[in-house]
């Protein structure tokens, strides 16, 4: 299972509390180096997950491997990694020096060695001369860089993120994210970070892990994970997307005829997808790759009309809801600046068609939701 | 009652103030009415707690005289305080005892209160409850009960003979400093197993997980993280403690023995038998003043202690 750069590797790794199962027979192996998030909504199982990389939790099956090692047994404080939690916990009795100083205790160091530790790792959060200050003298974003700090400074192989961007407002949490990714790629640690925020994955990540209900839905790429979803609740979690019921028709050189409801006949790549002929599947479509004009296309391909049921002009771009006849839910479309939106004319039943190329239709398998 | 066309003129009302001016200051200001609130307890702290103390002060510098006293201002009484070999003997077995009890006291609730709060998840309150219900009972009927362990046929005495451990009774279990320790410890349990518990209740978990994480074990954790956070509810327990069994005269009366004699059994007597007030208030005051003294010497020194620290 595990590949042969892989350094972190979680294997059937299950946690039960009581009758819930919180983390569902989970399979990830993280790259050295690698900005690996968890993401999925509360009570998905990923805070669980990170607390059993860091031995506050075990798991009641499976093995966590950190560099080979298996770490069942292994007690929080001997583990090669350490922890930003998301509430901090930043000692209130130590300023901030010693909060950072903190772990440093059984190196054994000299006075002038540790001062230098803990300035190095004060300049990396950008806080320097910072060390006197009280710890009920920090703002929530000095808090999370000390608390970012304070884990650094012990050098671990893995650095786990609990959530800690959640509490900081948005300007803040946009400015953290560059630097903690900037952070992560001069130093080169394994960073596994816990988030609920997909655009938050999506920029941080090297690679995400899409979890709902304990389990791990899909492991990938930021893009792989937008683009190529491998299920429903994946495609649905991550951005906008129009589902559509459709059966499959004939299969060949990897495209596939479908007959989707509302939308009629169309092709899609399947893109290793098991599709076979008279399955019944879901054609999935982002709002994005639905082009949108008011004047019916010329030529062959996939086209739809419909009639545009709400419309907002955000500037850059418009978000309409189309409706098509025969399908129960409007299409959510995302269409660049057009001439006719946006100048206070009325959208509301305007005849529109849309269009789309074959290999921007996903196929998905029916969950069952 | 209420009649409804001043309810629907609000505004009215309030722009139209009734009244004098000692109404409307009233109304202006926040510490007055807190004040006006408070001054039931006000009054009786100024007549029952006020009232004497300034008496007993002022008494502690007249002097006695047959069955009388002099109103002339003398220090002689504050003199044979500080100078009375006898006093300075008590004094130091008042502050042993009370000192020891109040360290004995918070050492033995600590790991109670620390189980309590960190190891029981489900009906704490019950526990908390069962752990003071020694508090429940009379104080004199602990004592009472606190002679029939320690007596010279006690339960520990019989218990100890029956298993043929010693051969006679041991003496020293009752009337004895000792004795007065091991009561007075019991009998004010509750009041450090309260604060201490309330302390460790309050720490975020979150820390000592971090604490952890950091490379510490349980016990660096307990000395760097949980220690220092539950100081305030040692020193609460200590001061709570100490305060108290300093000027107690009950349990040392009952259980002391000639041994187990504290100051204020003898104040007790200046009022009493000896018939010397002025002696007896002298004593009393300079008993407040060197509590005060070492319990702000004990704040000043922790406060200390934290700020090196930090």
């Amino acid at each position: 299972m595990s590949s042969d750069d892989s350094f972190l590797n979680i294997e059937q790794v299950t946690k039960r509390f009581g009758a819930v199962v919180a983390v569902d027979r989970v399979n990830i192996a993280i790259r050295t180096g690698e900005f690996f998030s968890l993401l999925g909504p509360s009570g998905c199982g990923k805070t669980t997950l990170l607390r059993m990389l860091a031995g506050f939790e075990t798991p009641d099956e499976g093995e966590v491997y950190i560099d080979g090692v298996p770490m069942s047994g292994v007690s929080p404080h001997v583990r090669p990694t350490n922890m930003v939690f998301q509430s901090y916990a930043i000692f209130p009795h130590l300023n901030v020096e010693r909060n950072v100083a903190y772990g440093l205790r059984k190196e054994k160091l000299s006075k002038q060695e540790e001062a230098k530790r803990v300035d190095e790792a004060l300049e990396m959060v950008k806080l320097g001369g910072y060390g006197k200050r009280k710890s009920n003298e920090l703002s929530g974003g000095q808090r999370q860089r000390i608390a970012l700090a304070r884990a650094l400074i012990r050098r671990p192989k893995v650095l786990l993120l609990d959530e800690p961007l959640g509490a900081l407002d948005k300007k803040l949490r946009t400015d953290m994210q560059i630097e903690l990714r900037q952070l992560q790629q001069s130093l080169g640690i394994t960073f596994v970070f816990v988030t609920h925020d997909q655009e938050e994955a999506m920029t941080l990540s090297d690679r995400i892990a899409v979890m709902a209900q304990g389990k791990a839905l899909q492991v990938a790429s930021p893009k792989d994970i937008y683009n190529r979803p491998t299920s429903m609740t994946v495609a649905d979690f991550i951005g906008q997307m129009n589902f559509i019921e459709a059966s499959v028709g004939q299969v060949a050189d990897g495209v596939a005829a479908l007959e989707a409801k509302g939308l009629g006949r169309m092709k899609a790549h399947i893109n290793g997808t098991a599709v076979t002929t008279g399955a019944h599947m879901i054609a999935a479509l982002r709002p994005e790759k639905l082009s949108l004009t008011d004047s019916e296309p010329n030529g062959g391909g996939n086209v739809v009309k419909g009639r545009i049921e709400a419309a907002a002009y955000l500037g850059d771009r418009s978000h309409f809801h189309v409706r098509v006849d025969g399908l129960d839910q409007p299409l959510a479309v995302a269409a660049p600046d057009l001439p006719f939106v946006g100048d206070g004319a009325k959208q509301e039943g305007r005849p529109v068609w849309l269009t789309w190329a074959d290999d921007s239709v996903i196929l998905l398998d029916k969950d069952t939701r | 009652m209420v009649d409804a066309t001043s309810l629907s003129e609000p505004e009215l009302t309030e722009s139209r103030p009734r009244g004098g001016r000692l109404a409307t200051l009233f109304r202006r200001s926040e510490s007055l009415r807190g004040y006006a609130l408070l001054s039931p307890t006000l009054a009786v702290m100024a007549l029952a707690m006020c009232a004497p103390t300034a008496m007993m002060v002022a008494l502690s510098f007249w002097v006695q005289s047959g069955f009388d006293i002099t109103m002339t201002f003398t220090l002689d009484n504050y003199a044979k305080v500080f100078t009375n070999p006898i006093f300075e003997a008590l004094f130091l077995r008042t502050l042993m005892i009370s000192g020891t009890c109040a360290l004995a006291t918070v050492l033995i609730s600590y790991p109670m209160a620390y189980y309590v709060a960190f190891h029981v998840h489900r009906r704490k309150l019950a526990w908390v409850i069962m752990m003071t219900l020694p508090f429940w009972t009379s104080y004199l009927l602990r004592v009472f009960s606190w002679k029939v362990v320690l007596g010279y046929n006690g339960a520990i005495n019989s218990g100890l003979m029956s298993l043929g451990l010693i051969s006679e009774p041991l003496e020293f279990l009752l009337y004895s400093p000792e004795a007065v320790i091991i009561t007075l410890a019991h009998a004010w349990a509750a009041f450090a197993i309260l604060p201490i518990y309330v302390s460790l209740e309050k720490i975020d978990r979150s820390l000592l997980e971090a604490a952890a994480d950091l490379g510490d074990g349980a016990v660096a954790r307990f000395l760097r993280i949980t220690l220092p956070l539950s100081m305030p509810g040692v020193i609460a327990a200590l001061l709570l403690i100490f305060i108290p069994t300093f000027g107690d005269f009950v349990t040392p009366a009952l259980v002391g023995g000639p041994d187990g004699m504290m100051l204020a059994n003898i104040v007790q007597k200046m009022f009493g038998k000896l018939n010397d007030w002025p002696l007896g208030s002298a004593l009393a005051i300079s008993m407040m003043i060197i509590v005060s003294i070492m319990c702000g010497g004990l704040i000043w020194v922790t406060r200390q202690i934290k700020e090196r620290a930090i």
